[in-house]
């Protein structure tokens, strides 16, 4: 995936404090509740987002910055946020 | 009363709406539901410049207009002028979390859009400040077209100015800046951009976000240190209500020693003093004894709450209770059912999907809630030895745990079983804002533990009172005929009935005096501490007064298994009457409050049966 020209990763997979830009959003993966909340907490294309932290090894939740707010998610839908990751990253 | 005007605070989760509530009403405030829905209607006093009253009502939080939960539901159709039993506000005071301005703004914008006054509080703009943000309120007010007012609502900042515009407001109608385009936008990308534009002209500076909470965050949700937190925290909240409330349990049961004994001294052997010594001071003195402990829980759970820090507990738990079919969500409501159940299940509110909500109901009795841990505390003080197994470790505290313990694998496997069977269905997501974190306002959790106490004492007086009155009613009369050799209890009318139905609790170890016990604890758990002091009182008048007659009179009385089958019992048993009508409340029927009642009662009888049989086998 990661070959395709726009190197966009999914937020799934986007390293720790590493910045990244929103590319798109798979709507269709979500359940319409689901993406309308995401929504109304602010994602949208072209928004900056950070992963701050990964729940305890496995599968749980990822935290993640968005504009001011942190905003906790679940792996699958993660998944279905696709991010440009910002040159500028901070290490 | 519709002559004081209507005015709704309305905004995001987390933008401090309560806080302003509570700096702007005090602790004036009527707290009731709305009719047909379970939602909470917090409305207070205000009074304005010119000493005109305005009646002040708290909406639940929103993300915007299109409600995903009965909640939010409320909190359209309210502004919308649509909600039963509620006026259409004359003006709304937007609260908005200056340092989450570009998210907030966008349900600011729909509020506008309505086209009622609105006059936007601009909150917490000390911690944004703290944050490195500036903002320029005049800005904002000019791009929103309304007054824009900075407060700190924990401080009392800006509450003069907010007062004075509302004042203005009220009077001589709405003060529009500029004028509205009527048009409602419910295309939330649209809005969102719009916010986010208002949010940039508006912004002065700003620096890195968050410093406090990202460093905090990175130990609460750190992949090790996090969990570790957790339990710490856990371990502390249970060590807490068993070790600080001991003073103060002491110092209620001293009370009440003092009060018997005066009043045995003052009034000749009478029916009278029986009834105060035996029905009203053992029973009701028995459970408010318990006042300090339930207070320290809830003490935990509204810091935890007001600090931030539990949706970070919730974050942690996810992959847990994603395991058994929940969302880290249900942990919230589960955590304060450790504290009562009825808060619990309204707690379920916050859920948006029905299925997951409905199991998390079902299975909120399960957790030990407060009224247990008086039934707990007797028995395991009476049968238990106080023997050391580790340093720091008791045997007694060790069973404790083990009580809690198992009605958290009960609500486990439970939900298990439920989501697979009854509640099946798709497993809802997770998504949750993690606000920042906080130090709790010492008076807002004054607030809400005073009107906790209330529910208590209220309680404790009234259904509990009632309850042991009639116990000691039942348990008095009719007396055996002078020279009888038939104990007190098993002439009198309960003791008759207790006798007839015994026989159905016999297989699991029950004996009378627990068949006595158990039919006035389905008002409340706690009761049955209550009843079998009643008990004990009545059919041993001669005993020395105090709460150490009662356990000689259990050790005396009961086997090693029947104890702990009853404390297996009491871990399953949906034996609280408020819970199972909160649930009725909750959703809208008999249906599945019947069910609750059934599985419970169920399981509480296999596993008190298995207790019993186990114990007895071993030889106990």
């Amino acid at each position: 995936m990661d070959t395709r020209p726009d190197r966009s990763v999914s937020l799934e997979t986007l390293p720790r404090k590493q910045h990244g830009i929103v590319a798109a959003i798979d709507w269709a993966r979500l359940a319409g509740p689901e993406a309308r909340r995401l929504r109304e907490l602010g994602f949208d294309e072209g928004v900056d987002v950070e992963v701050l932290h990964r729940a305890t090894l496995g599968q749980g939740p990822i935290a993640c910055r968005i504009g001011r707010m942190t905003v906790a998610l679940r792996r699958a839908v993660a998944g279905a946020i696709r991010v440009s990751p910002t040159p500028a990253a901070a290490e | 009363m519709n002559a004081a005007p209507l005015v709704a605070l309305v905004g995001n989760p987390n933008a401090g709406k309560s806080a302003l509530f509570n700096a702007l009403t005090g602790a004036r405030q009527k707290v009731g539901n709305y009719p047909g829905v379970t939602v909470e209607r917090k409305a207070g006093r205000l009074t304005l410049d010119d000493g005109r009253p305005v009646e002040l009502v708290d909406l639940p939080g929103a993300y915007s207009l299109e409600p995903s939960s009965p909640d939010e539901r409320v909190t359209r159709d309210v502004v919308t002028g649509t909600q039963d039993g509620e006026r259409l506000p004359d003006a709304l005071v937007v609260v908005v979390d200056a340092a989450n301005l570009d998210n907030h703004l966008r349900f600011t914008l729909q509020l506008i859009a309505l086209g009622l006054p609105v006059v936007v509080a601009l909150n917490m703009v000390d911690l944004a400040e703290r944050d490195g943000l500036k903002l320029d309120a005049a800005v904002l007010s000019r791009e929103l077209g309304v007054p824009v007012i900075p407060t700190v609502a924990v401080r009392k900042r800006g509450l003069d100015a907010l007062r004075a515009i509302l004042t203005q407001t009220v009077v001589n109608g709405p003060i529009r800046l500029r004028k509205s385009d009527g048009s409602v936008q419910d295309d939330i990308v649209t809005l969102q951009r719009r916010a986010r534009d208002i949010a940039t002209a508006a912004t002065l500076s700003e620096t890195p976000v968050r410093r406090w909470t990202h460093m905090l965050d990175g130990v609460a949700l750190h992949p090790i240190a996090g969990p570790v937190l957790l339990l710490a925290i856990m371990f502390l909240m249970f060590q807490a209500v068993f070790s600080w409330a001991q003073p103060f349990m002491d110092l209620i049961d001293g009370g009440f020693t003092a009060l018997q004994a005066f009043i045995t001294s003052e009034l000749p052997d009478s029916l009278l003093r029986s009834l105060l010594v035996d029905g009203v001071i053992k029973g009701v003195g028995a459970v408010i004894v318990f006042l300090p402990q339930i207070l320290i829980l809830f003490l935990f759970i509204l810091v935890l709450e007001a600090s931030g820090y539990m949706v970070r507990a919730a974050f942690l738990m996810d992959r847990v209770m994603a395991s058994v079919g929940l969302s880290g969500r249900a942990f919230i409501p589960l955590l304060s059912s450790f504290a009562c159940a009825i808060p619990g299940i309204m707690a379920t509110r916050t859920i948006d999907d029905e299925k997951d909500r409905l199991t998390t109901i079902l299975i909120a009795p399960l957790m030990t809630c407060s009224a247990r841990l008086p039934v707990y505390t007797l028995i395991i003080g009476a049968f238990i030895p106080n023997t050391q197994v580790l340093p720091f470790v008791g045997l007694q505290g060790l069973v404790m745990l083990g009580l809690y313990v198992m009605g958290i694998v009960g609500a486990f496997v439970a939900a298990l079983v439920l989501r697979r069977t009854v509640t099946k269905g798709v497993s809802s997501g997770f998504m949750m804002e993690m606000p920042k974190y906080q130090w709790p306002q010492w008076r807002d959790v004054g607030i809400g533990l005073w009107s906790r106490a209330q529910i208590f004492l209220k309680r404790a007086g009234g259904i509990i009172l009632v309850s042991t009155v009639i116990l000691w009613v039942m348990l008095s009369f009719p007396k055996p005929p002078e020279g009888s050799r038939v104990s007190p209890v098993d002439y009198s009318a309960a003791g008759r009935i207790a006798n007839g139905i015994a026989p159905v609790f016999a297989p699991i170890g029950f004996n009378r005096d627990i068949v006595l016990a158990l039919i006035p604890a389905m008002a409340a758990r706690e009761v049955a501490v209550a009843a079998i002091g009643t008990v004990y009182a009545i059919d041993d008048p001669d005993s020395n007064q105090g709460g150490k007659a009662m356990v000689e009179n259990l050790r005396g009385r009961w086997t090693l298994p029947t104890a702990l089958a009853f404390l297996m019992w009491f871990v399953f048993a949906p034996q609280c009457i408020s819970t199972i009508a909160v649930t009725r409340r909750e959703t809208n029927g008999w249906k599945w409050p019947a069910f609750m009642v059934g599985y419970l009662f169920a399981a509480a009888y296999i596993m008190a049966g298995i207790t019993y049989w186990l114990a007895v086998f071993a030889g106990l």
